[in-house]
C-alpha cells in the first residue's frame, strides 16, 4: 500500500463484510504517536480465529487461502516503530488498532483519507460510517447517521450528497492540519 | 465553513430531480474490485475517476459499484462493464486516464475499447 488511508479503506472493508451497521473509524495524531483505529459491530470472530488473522494464510474467503489486508497493516506498523492489535468478540464486535512512530525513517505517509472515507460511504451507503481525525487538540467529526437523518431515503451514494461530504471533509482537514 | 443546515437544502434540490433517473433493465453497471489486491494496485483513483466522469456527463442511466476480488489479482486495478444485453466486459491493469475514453466509447457510444480489455492483456 502506499499511503495508509488506502489500508484504512481495506480494514475498514473487513468491517462491512462482518455484517456490521456502525463502523468507527478512528485516527489520532501525537507527536509521539499515530493511531489508527477501525471499531465494528459486525459478528466478531472467536479467540481462535483472531489468533491466526495476522497471519497471511488466514481469510475468510473461500476462493482461495490467502488474506493480506491484516498482515500487510502489521507489518508497515511494525516498521515504522508501531505494531497491531486485535479485540473481537463473537456477536459483538471487532476493533483493530495500528500504531506508528511519525518520527520513524519508514513512517508511510497517512495519504488522503478524504478520498477513503468517500470510497466507503459511496460502497455501503446502508452502513453508517463515525469518522474522527485528531490532531494533538484539534478534532473533528464526520456521522453519517446525522447526514442520513436530514437526507431520509435519499442514498448517501448519490453524487451530490458524496460531493458535498467530500468538500466537508476537506475543510476540516485543513481546519485541523493549518489551523489559523 | 459548511455546516448540516446545508444538506437541508440540498435534500429539497435533490428530492425533485429523483424521479428523472431510469429504471433498472436500462442501467449500465460499473463495477471495480476494491479488494485488498484491487486498493493496493490503484483501485481507489480508478473509481473516483468513473464517478467524476459519469457525473460530468450527466449519466444518469450509469451505476458506479464496489465489489470484491475479481479473481485475477495480477491484472489488478480490474473493472467489469455491464451493458443490458451485451455481455460483459473486463478491463484489466486500469488507472484514472484510461476511464475517459472507457466512458466515451464503450458507455455512451457502446464501442467496447479493445485495447484495455482482458483479452488484450492475455
Amino acid at each position: 500500500m502506499k499511503e495508509l488511508s488506502l489500508n484504512i479503506l481495506d480494514i475498514a472493508k473487513n468491517s462491512v463484510t462482518a455484517g456490521a451497521t456502525l463502523v468507527e473509524i478512528t485516527v489520532t495524531e501525537t507527536p509521539a504517536r499515530l493511531t489508527i483505529t477501525v471499531s465494528d459491530n459486525g459478528c466478531g470472530m472467536t479467540p481462535e480465529f483472531v489468533a491466526r488473522v495476522t497471519d497471511p494464510f488466514t481469510t475468510t474467503r473461500t476462493t482461495r487461502k490467502v488474506g493480506l489486508g491484516i498482515p500487510l497493516l502489521q507489518m508497515e506498523a511494525q516498521m515504522a516503530g508501531g505494531d497491531l492489535s486485535i479485540e473481537s468478540e463473537v456477536g459483538k464486535g471487532t476493533t483493530t488498532s495500528a500504531w506508528f512512530d511519525p518520527g520513524h525513517i519508514d513512517m508511510p505517509p497517512l495519504g488522503d483519507l478524504n478520498s477513503s472515507i468517500l470510497t466507503l460511504i459511496q460502497g455501503s451507503p446502508d452502513i453508517d460510517f463515525l469518522f474522527t481525525h485528531s490532531i494533538g487538540e484539534r478534532s473533528y467529526t464526520l456521522d453519517t447517521r446525522e447526514i442520513r437523518e436530514i437526507m431520509g431515503d435519499i442514498s448517501l451514494a448519490e453524487p451530490e450528497i458524496l460531493a458535498w461530504l467530500g468538500d466537508y471533509i476537506s475543510e476540516n482537514e485543513s481546519s485541523i492540519t493549518n489551523p489559523t | 465553513m459548511k455546516s448540516l443546515e446545508e444538506l437541508k437544502a440540498l435534500r429539497e434540490q435533490m428530492q425533485s430531480k429523483m424521479n428523472v433517473r431510469k429504471d433498472d433493465n436500462e442501467t449500465i453497471r460499473v463495477v471495480v474490485g476494491m479488494a485488498t489486491c484491487g486498493i493496493a494496485a490503484g483501485a481507489r483513483p480508478v473509481l473516483n475517476a468513473f464517478m467524476e466522469e459519469v457525473n460530468k456527463r450527466g449519466l444518469k442511466n450509469v451505476q458506479v459499484t464496489q465489489t470484491g476480488c475479481i479473481g485475477v489479482c495480477r491484472l489488478e486495478p480490474i473493472v467489469e462493464v455491464f451493458v443490458p444485453g451485451q455481455e460483459k466486459v473486463t478491463y484489466v491493469k486500469m488507472n484514472a486516464e484510461k476511464v475517459p475514453a472507457i466512458v466515451a466509447q464503450h458507455i455512451v457510444n457502446k464501442q467496447v475499447v479493445t485495447d484495455y480489455t482482458i483479452g488484450a492483456a492475455e
